[in-house]
């Protein structure tokens, strides 16, 4: 259904040219949900808001590639047909629930407004459906709820208005940016066992960007971990967690709290900040900061290469290597045996 | 906001005067232009509260009926400077290639000081009532561009208009629902400041004798004719003065009201929680 074809956003900024998304691939099929990994500054946030064409630009530009909606290349449409398709057929929901409603106005009013940009109806049927909405996200007494004003929810039940203005268009894909980052733990299951509900019931496929790795393990069918406006690594999910085969997944795998092994492990973080986007490092972009650089790592740029059935990874290492790195690494960490 | 003493008395003090200067004609048989020139320059007196003119004609009666044009022309500028400085401050806020072209005229009209440019526009134009509003509105126009493109910039990039984009929102929409309903206050504070501006600088040029028409009564023209009668008729000269100050006062106070209201970083409204809450735990 979407087909993103060799996409680059560039942003030209006075310092040059930031490749915050640099010749990225991958499709979603309807009712899928894909996962978009990485830390801050690995292009997640740009490649979500090139997808709904709302980068500013300038500077914001796209030199390069395809988005393709049902064989429509967004790059390509006019501003008004833009505006048709936000919400209709894609629609957004941010991180920070706190700032996503408009304070002044109540959320009723907010959510038929949203009802009544996509549909033609009266104020009374856009209501029945706001209402309606309210109640499939699970906000209890909607019909109270609606008259209340932004600052009268709290954060766990703004998101859920801001998902229910989101499915206010029935679109087809629902990007969420972050959803959870803002909420604390226990709201954050509620939200995302929601969004598998919504799912279900309106068949949404679902694009979800976070750094979080237990968010995607938990709803996504398909991982895409970008690292400095790249996809480094991309897969089933199941592929990604237990057949990781790129340094940089096994380093954030590595820098995430695990509950299913008993042991007192430390969380490793992973060393060093990302890229400069202005200008990249020779050759792969994760050298200076991955445990297992080799010399020919500084002058290769690897692109993807498949691993398994659906699983790509960029990286020169052999699989032999990467293992007996793994294993030279842990002991060196846990018996201090040199590397 | 009503709860204030300050606030009150201001509104207090602008109705007194709206409603005398409406219903003047109502309670009063003296005419403002009426003419005795047995009359000339009488002190007050219980007859003529705030004495009489060169002509003789009572300084009371020429007081209210001259605010009616300083009232007229304050809110009608008050309007139209804050109509065209909200819709450019919008368009220039919101837009970045507007926002130059915008403020680049708004700069160039703002090297000017406000008066000297509707003195020109006033010369250029002739002096009438109608011509001084257009003036004025232009002359001030400028600030409230600058004030209200402030503003929508601060707005512009909170995420709930980001979010609102994503629904397929409209820029109308956006500008119109989004942002102008969330800088409302300080385009209201601005607004009242500009009406206390306009009714000092309709004063301003009637006072030089390029303002509306010497027949008609207004708070500047008044004082422009007891200038030479300053030290032998003060009266004349003090109670048009005393309209002006307590009108401006006034509508300054009120707009520093509606501030404090509308702002919770207001340092007065600070000062006077603290004080409540040192009083609570003293």
């Amino acid at each position: 259904m979407l087909e993103v074809k060799n996409l680059k956003a560039y942003i030209d900024t006075p310092a040059g040219i930031v490749k915050a998304v640099d010749d990225v691939s991958f499709s979603l099929k309807a009712g899928e949900t894909i996962g978009i990994v990485g830390e801050s500054g690995s292009g997640k946030s740009v490649l979500a808001l090139s997808l709904m064409q709302l980068n500013p630009s300038p500077p914001t530009f796209y030199p390069q590639g395809e988005i393709l909606l049902e064989g429509k290349n967004l790059l390509h449409l006019k501003e008004k047909e833009l505006r048709n398709l936000r919400g209709n057929d894609i629609a957004m929901i941010f991180q920070d629930p706190m700032s996503s409603l408009n304070p002044i106005f109540k959320i009723g009013t907010q959510l038929m407004e949203a009802i009544r940009t996509h549909q033609n109806i009266n104020r009374a049927e856009a209501k029945k459906k706001a209402i309606e909405l309210l109640k499939d996200v699970g906000i209890s007494d909607p019909e109270r709820r609606m008259n209340d004003y932004p600052h009268q929810l709290s954060g766990g039940m703004r998101q859920r208005v801001m998902i229910a203005i989101a499915l206010a268009g029935k679109p087809k894909i629902l990007i969420a940016d972050e959803p959870t980052t803002a909420l604390d733990v226990t709201i954050q299951a509620q939200i995302l066992d929601l969004m598998k509900d919504i799912q279900k019931k309106y068949g949404t496929a679902i694009i979800i960007i976070t750094h979080d790795l237990g968010v995607v393990a938990q709803l996504a069918d398909k991982i895409v971990v970008m690292y400095s406006g790249r996809i480094v690594e991309e897969g089933k999910t199941e592929d990604i967690f237990y057949h990781t085969a790129m340094p940089y997944t096994w380093s954030l795998l590595r820098s995430m709290p695990r509950i299913d092994t008993s042991s007192r492990e430390r969380l490793i973080p992973i060393q060093g900040q990302p890229p400069n986007l202005v200008s990249p490092p020779k050759g792969c972009n994760f050298n200076p900061r991955c445990p297992f650089a080799t010399a020919d790592c500084l002058k290769i740029d690897p692109s993807l290469t498949e691993r398994g059935a659906g699983h790509y990874a960029a990286c020169i290492l052999s699989e032999k290597t990467f293992e007996e790195g793994k294993l030279q690494l842990e002991n060196f960490e846990t018996k201090g045996v040199p590397l | 906001m009503l709860k204030r003493k300050r606030n009150l008395l201001s509104i207090g003090i602008l109705l007194l005067i709206t409603i005398a200067t409406i219903t003047a004609s109502l309670w009063s048989q003296t005419s403002p232009s009426f003419i005795d020139p047995t009359l000339r320059l009488l002190s007050p007196s219980s007859e003529h509260w705030f004495g009489t003119d060169h002509f003789g004609r009572d300084i009371f009666i020429r007081t209210i009926y001259a605010a009616r044009v300083s009232l007229i022309v304050g809110a009608v500028v008050a309007v139209v400077a804050t109509f065209l400085g909200t819709v450019t401050g919008l368009i220039a806020g919101y837009y970045k290639k507007a926002d130059s072209i915008i403020m680049r005229i708004v700069d160039g009209m703002l090297a000017f000081p406000a008066l000297i440019l509707a003195l020109a526009l006033v010369a250029a134009l002739g002096g009438s009532v109608a011509n001084i509003i257009i003036a004025l509105g232009f002359a001030f126009w400028p600030i409230m561009t600058r004030i209200v493109r402030a503003a929508v910039l601060q707005v512009k990039n909170v995420q709930y208009i980001e979010a609102a984009k994503t629904t397929g929102a409209s820029d109308f929409v956006i500008l119109t629902t989004y942002i102008l309903p969330n800088i409302l206050s300080p385009i209201i504070v601005q607004g009242t400041f500009t009406f206390a501006r306009a009714i000092l600088a309709e004063a301003a040029l009637s006072f030089l004798g390029i303002g509306v028409n010497p027949t008609t009564p207004t708070w500047g023209n008044m004082l422009q004719e007891a200038q030479i009668y300053i030290s032998m008729a003060p009266w004349f000269s003090i109670f048009p003065g005393l309209g002006i100050v307590l009108t401006v006062l006034a509508l300054n106070m009120l707009g520093d009201g509606i501030r404090d209201a509308f702002d919770p970083h207001a340092k007065k409204q600070l000062k006077k929680r603290k004080k409540v809450s040192q009083q609570k735990y003293a």
